[in-house]
């Protein structure tokens, strides 16, 4: 008998049921294909504005700072002071997002832009999240050659544009836009929900920012 | 590790007396407790959440041979590879073969409590392959040879300048000179050191939260993000995983991340919550070649319809033990377990058998608060009376202590006879505390007045008090 007939064997025994049980499986498919919500906090039920708000709230309380900009042709002078104002080298790593294209770097003469996966050279990456989560001040990024997750984790600084449109009261909503855009029961390589810079309190459970990832969060809200 | 269960008085005696570990254990009040009930309180559908947390696991565990089924087949549709392992030497040896094949002579691991139990760390070392901590707290315990002593904060029983002790010792390439004093530094240093590791593996191991059976996805919970760069940066990942972190959907997975950030840390959400779903895609321009589940049963499918069955609802979120005054007291280590506190005193006895493992579920005064802040409802003070009953059952209660009991289940089956012998057994006591009204020497009760005084009774027993004070109610009421 394999690995696997043994222990789905010794399932059934101790749960006294036949593998062939069509109830069971009645009971299971539909939990797969109706995917009850179940209780949503009352927190994020509030009109778009709101949650733009509560997320830019919610964000800032988890450490991250935020800006708010009209319009995309503006995150290019953002990220730059953004950049000075902390003494950093004027470099950033992007990847191929549509979005992130839109912003016109060229407009900024001096910042140096690299492009793909991180190596863990660069001090400052910039991605475009697919959503925001305003009960929590949560980003949601896909894997994928237009944000590549190792820009997520290896800059020390990471800037991240969200355009308001995407900020959602809850992860419930998120999960209906991944059905509609990769398929029902399909996922991204990687779906990173981020909410804040990284942490640790390891050390006498002392909170500390900049652990293993980003010791900064820099939050770019375009309308 | 090597079980030590049954050393569990022995080691608390020393832990009581060891000055740095009891500093350092004042830390777990001040980090947990405040912040879990601050963020419950700040959330009004908590309790709702907690009860819907627990028919999910409910749902889950009535069905999971199905929903492994599922997961598995979702897993292997996405380019996964699933391995089954029904105990902790096949999981090792899978774990083996899935480096050996990948020719790594170093692997990077996020914290996992399950490769803890199924001691991988040693098994990787002995057939040459270098496995390296990455989460802070295990790092620093894997520098000083131990295991963690809390499940989500494995160094809680260091002071800082342990750590800068163990790190000058370790990190001999670094300046002599560098100042060490700020927790901040301790934390920069790792950083730098580990950075380098991440490369440099050839292979990730992390543990899971959940395991999505709608999708095939793992998903982990970190606050460093070491977790995800192991993950990663490897050229193969694995993912050692129990069969119970099975849940339905992504819808499932929400409501208990609900729950488990604020029971564990008192945040909202943890920093990072990463849903991995197989192998890296041919357009992708990162993360693993290869991705691999390893299942693993280890005794857990014999829990289910036990009357143990309700622990395997736990998601280590650590809070019974972070209110437990056991713990407090005597820190992990003295469990001699992977799983210390209220939920190892419940869960060793059921993976390692009640034999060696009979002091855990005495090491608790019932004082129920494990239970109270449970996320996911489990009975633990329920659950360990069952494994006291499972001991005495057994014979395997020390011998004073059963014929103390018979001693007073006897009395306890004869009323009167027990009112008629307490009626003069208080006096007596009361007799015994003298002025000062505190014993401090009682026979047969050594294990109490070696430590403290035992304060003596009033005089009169609890029956005719509450007696008196129902005639009272009565005559006032008249």
């Amino acid at each position: 008998m394999s690995p696997r007939d043994t222990v789905l064997g010794k399932i059934r025994a101790s749960m006294r049921v036949p593998a062939a049980d069509s109830e069971r499986r009645n009971a299971v498919s539909a939990r797969l294909a109706d995917t009850p919500r179940g209780i949503i906090p009352n927190r994020a039920d509030l009109p778009k504005a709101g949650q733009v708000e509560l997320f830019c709230a919610m964000a800032a309380q988890s450490g991250a700072t935020v800006s708010r900009l009209g319009d995309y042709a503006e995150v290019p002078a953002e990220v730059s002071s953004y950049l000075r104002a902390r003494n950093l080298p004027a470099a950033i790593r992007i990847g191929a997002d549509k979005r992130l294209k839109k912003a016109r770097w060229d407009s900024e003469k001096h910042l140096e832009i690299r492009q793909g996966a991180s190596d863990g050279g660069d001090l400052a990456g910039v991605s475009h999240a697919m959503a925001g989560i305003a009960e929590t001040g949560t980003l949601a990024l896909v894997s994928g050659q237009d944000n590549p997750t190792t820009i997520n984790f290896l800059p020390e600084h990471h800037i991240v544009l969200l355009r308001s449109a995407d900020i959602k009261g809850d992860m419930e909503t998120v999960w209906s836009m991944l059905r509609k855009s990769q398929g029902q029961g399909e996922m991204p390589r990687a779906l990173n929900l981020i909410t804040g810079p990284s942490r640790s309190g390891d050390i006498e459970q002392t909170i500390l920012l900049g652990a293993h990832g980003p010791r900064a969060l820099h939050i770019i809200v375009v309308d | 590790m090597e079980l030590a269960a049954k050393d569990f008085k022995s080691n608390a005696s020393k832990a009581l007396v060891d000055a740095q570990l009891q500093k350092a254990l004042g830390n777990v009040e001040k980090g947990f407790i405040g912040k879990r009930q601050k963020s419950a309180d700040a959330l009004p559908e908590f309790d709702a959440l907690r009860d819907n947390a627990r028919d999910i696991k409910n749902h889950v565990l009535a069905h999971l041979d199905l929903y492994l089924e599922e997961y598995e087949r979702k897993v292997t549709a996405s380019g996964g590879i699933v391995h089954w392992a029904e105990t902790a030497e096949d999981a090792r040896r899978i774990v083996l073969d899935i480096c050996k094949t990948a020719n790594a002579r170093t692997v990077t691991k996020g914290k996992s409590m399950i490769t803890e139990e199924i001691a991988l760390n040693d098994h990787l070392s002995a057939n040459g392959i270098e496995p390296v901590e990455t989460d802070l707290g295990e790092y620093i315990i894997q520098l000083r040879g131990e295991h963690p002593s809390h499940i989500i904060a494995p160094a809680v029983h260091l002071n800082k300048e342990q750590v800068e002790g163990d790190f000058r010792r370790v990190h001999t390439h670094l300046a002599e000179d560098r100042d060490l004093s700020e927790p901040v530094s301790l934390l920069s240093e790792a950083r730098e050191v580990l950075r380098q590791r991440y490369f440099a593996a050839d292979v990730g191991i992390t543990g899971a939260n959940f395991l999505i059976a709608e999708t095939g996805t793992s998903v982990i919970v970190t606050n460093e993000g070491n977790g995800d760069l192991t993950q990663t940066l490897g050229k193969v990942h694995v993912v050692v995983a129990s069969i119970e972190k099975i849940v339905p959907t992504l819808e499932d997975t929400s409501q208990i991340l609900r729950v488990l950030a604020r029971s564990a840390t008192g945040q909202d959400m943890s920093v990072y919550t990463t849903f991995s779903t197989g192998p890296k895609r041919p357009e992708d321009p990162d993360g693993p070649d290869e991705y691999h589940v390893v299942l693993l049963d280890n005794g857990r499918s014999a829990m289910l319809g036990t009357e143990y069955q309700d622990m395997l609802r736990c998601i280590r979120c650590g809070a019974c033990m972070n209110h437990c005054p056991v713990y407090h007291a005597v820190g992990g280590h003295a469990y001699g377990s992977v799983y210390p506190g209220p939920m190892g005193a419940v869960l060793t006895p059921s993976l390692n058998g009640i034999d060696e493992t009979g002091q855990l579920p005495n090491a608790s005064t019932f004082c129920g608060r494990c239970e109270a802040v449970c996320p996911m409802r489990i009975p633990l003070p329920k659950m360990m009376r069952h494994w006291r009953e499972r001991e005495f059952e057994r014979n395997l209660t020390p011998l004073a202590a059963r014929y103390g009991l018979k001693l007073w289940a006897f009395f306890a089956k004869r009323p009167k006879l027990y009112r008629f012998a307490v009626s003069f057994a208080m006096p007596l006591l009361a007799l015994f505390g003298g002025t000062s009204r505190r014993i401090r020497l009682l026979p047969l009760a050594g294990g109490w007045t070696r430590h403290r005084d035992f304060p003596a009774p009033e005089g009169r027993t609890f029956q005719q008090a509450w007696a008196q004070r129902e005639a009272q109610k009565q005559e006032a009421g008249q």
